[in-house]
């Protein structure tokens, strides 16, 4: 490791990625993706008694994989669906051929990085296959149906009954730790169609998204399917890069990224920790980091720009740390650009389960330097040598220090590298710009475990009186 | 649909639907939503801590109801929108935006930009009636639920799912439901 935060060699600082392969054609993407599209405009109608043109779209996926093991019971499934006699298996495995799709979507897209960024590949493959359990099937079935009415309504054909049918399998399913991701899902998927009811009078379909959450819903409602346990245990010196902030109406999730250094001086991983939460819709902002703070110390270490030292800390086969504040504590102050610099090069990624390659899924962290901004009608644009990069300043946390102001007057910039809407993105974690002759860094996750800064403050003490409101109202009217 | 190539928003994963809910102080509205055709949320009595108020207008013919949470009918609501149902509104405008309550409630607020007291005014000059189809018990059984997700514990086990959830942190464009 070098100190002081000077390259290993004489690459002189500048963009290690080469920006100009995102932007040049990835083979057989768009012929993959057109096929999903097909599949996905016949949900925006329905598949009560689909159209001709609905038909064309459910042979067209079927074709798509017609050369993989899916190709008999997809082609059956397209065939019955068509001719309007679809039942739930078939739906499944429709939903299964899609994903299938994105995933090669997701490998050839992943590749592409791999190739601009001069990186190592995945070391070992993730083979975990975990053995369906009967656990909550009868909740799981229960949201089955739904989902499977919701594809025979289509996105068009949604009314505030058959949305709100989802309502007792989430609040049936949230109590329980090992239904949270079908809950969570479920629950912000339900939300959002809620929102735009009738069907009927919607003027945009978001087709793609919808699609996405259904096909997944499906998924998981499948024996197992949720299921990602602990593979191992490491024990190392882990370096933050950055936290990524996710949340719908009723939940939050943030995601450190770092890289960890395994004490046996093994090859160092790009590794995430996670920590989540359901929530009331009116807590927002700085109540996000609230409600998530006590749950997982890395957070305060994010904000004080600290590794963190692990003990036997449970991973998953994906580089998913199980955080457990009992198995780490806080290490040396530790500056996520000279982690990106000296450490971010030669850290491997862990692979990537069947279920979760999916374009969307792809964050990737890179640092990208020596670049122009232009701050123009399509936002902030990074300008490096051979190619444009977009910023992706839409999911910067509000509870925080970094805008895309900020972003726009930046030297270098630590991020996500995101695949979305047909492009590549980068999502800002951290920037570095210069004040009054030096460098100075501003973290998206800077008041992840707590700040001094005046708005943050602010910010801090109006979510403490909503939750405070919130609770005393919970005891008095939820123990009645 | 299905008669073009679909747009950049139509093919995102992470297409923003919803926008998200602002902050707001809670003390004297604890719950506002945009639900069942109505707005409707729970509303602190001024007077008694132990007490509250389920109040609601209807979209389109912004018919109101406002009662206690045992069903006793609130003696502000007598003719007009008591000062629980202003209240309400106010704080919707705060949480969504008062073009979108517009919206969700179909009203037309005349020239200029919408606010809490526009909106007020404009659906109290229709001289709405009561609703008597009060839905105050489902009303104040969803608060109930909305409260019960503080119970819930958080887990560090991951949700790959998320991911298709990204913050709103900045103001987005795209978001298109009412």
């Amino acid at each position: 490791m070098v100190p002081d935060g000077r390259l290993p060699d004489d690459r002189g600082g500048g963009c290690l990625m080469r920006v100009d392969l995102l932007s040049d054609d990835v083979e057989g993407l768009d012929e993959a993706l057109a096929a999903v599209d097909g599949f996905d405009e016949a949900l925006v109608g329905g598949l009560l008694r689909p159209r001709p043109a609905q038909a064309g779209g459910l042979a067209g996926i079927a074709d798509a994989v017609a050369g993989t093991p899916l190709a008999s019971r997809v082609a059956e499934a397209a065939d019955k669906t068509a001719s309007g006699a679809g039942d739930e298996g078939h739906f499944v495995a429709l939903a299964a051929a899609r994903t299938a799709l994105l995933g090669s979507a997701h490998d050839a897209l992943i590749a592409r990085v791999a190739e601009a960024l001069d990186r190592p590949g995945v070391v070992d493959a993730c083979d975990v296959s975990v053995p369906g359990d009967e656990h909550a099937a009868n909740l799981l079935v229960a949201a089955r149906s739904w989902l499977c009415d919701l594809a025979r309504a289509g996105w068009q054909g949604i009314d505030h009954e058959l949305v709100g049918g989802a309502a007792p399998v989430v609040s049936a399913m949230l109590p329980d730790p090992a239904l949270r991701r079908p809950a969570t899902l479920l629950d912000g998927f339900a939300a959002e169609l809620a929102a735009c009811c009738p069907g009927a009078t919607l003027e945009q379909v978001p087709v793609r998204r919808w699609a996405d959450l259904w096909a997944r819903a499906l998924l998981l409602t499948l024996p197992g399917a949720a299921s990602a346990p602990a593979t191992g245990e490491v024990t190392g010196r882990l370096l933050p890069l950055g936290a990524d902030v996710q949340e719908h109406a009723t939940a939050v999730q943030a995601q450190v990224h770092a890289v960890f250094e395994p004490a046996d001086g093994g090859t160092p991983r790009l590794v995430r920790a996670s920590v989540s939460a359901p929530k009331p819709d009116t807590v927002v902002g700085a109540g996000l980091w609230q409600l998530l703070r006590p749950h997982m110390s890395l957070l305060a270490a994010v904000s004080e720009e600290r590794s963190m030292d692990l003990d036997a800390m449970p991973v998953t086969a994906e580089g998913d740390l199980l955080w457990d504040d009992a198995r780490a504590r806080a290490g040396e102050p530790a500056d996520a650009f000279v982690t990106a610099r000296v450490a971010l090069p030669t850290a491997a990624p862990f692979d990537v389960s069947p279920l979760d390659r999916h374009p969307a899924r792809i964050a990737v962290p890179v640092l990208v330097e020596g670049y122009g901004v232009t701050d123009g009608a399509d936002g902030v644009v990074l300008e490096v040598a051979g190619g444009r990069l977009g910023v992706d300043a839409g999911r910067v946390p509000a509870a925080g220090p970094l805008t895309p102001e900020v972003v726009a007057s930046s030297t270098a910039c630590l991020g996500l590298l995101r695949w979305d809407g047909g492009q590549f993105l980068l999502q800002p974690l951290a920037v570095e710009r210069t004040v009054r002759k030096r460098t100075v860094a501003v973290h998206a996750g800077a008041w992840a475990g707590g700040t001094t800064d005046k708005a943050g403050v602010r910010a801090e003490k109006a979510a403490t009186d909503a939750v405070t409101v919130l609770r005393e109202r919970a005891g008095k009217l939820l123990r009645k | 649909m299905g008669d073009g190539a679909l747009s950049v928003w139509e093919k995102s994963s992470t297409a923003r639907v919803v926008p998200a809910a602002r902050p707001r102080k809670l003390a004297k509205v604890p719950f506002v939503e945009l639900a069942d055709g109505r707005l409707q949320g729970v509303v602190s009595s001024g007077s008694d801590i132990g007490r509250v108020y389920v109040s609601s207008v209807a979209a389109g013919s912004y018919a109101y109801a406002c009662s206690t949470n045992n069903n006793r009918p609130c003696g502000g609501a007598r003719g007009s929108f008591c000062n629980h149902i202003r209240a309400l509104v106010g704080e919707a405008v705060l949480q969504y935006g008062a073009e979108r309550v517009g919206r969700y409630l179909k009203v037309e607020a005349g020239d200029g930009e919408p606010d809490a007291h526009s909106l007020t005014s404009a659906m109290t000059s229709t001289r709405p009636g009561s609703d008597d189809t009060s839905a105050a018990a489902q009303v104040f059984s969803r608060f109930l639920r909305h409260l019960a997700y503080l119970e819930l514990p958080a887990t560090t086990d991951p949700l790959p799912e998320m991911q298709w959830f990204p913050t709103a942190g900045f103001p987005t464009t795209g978001a298109v439901a009412a």
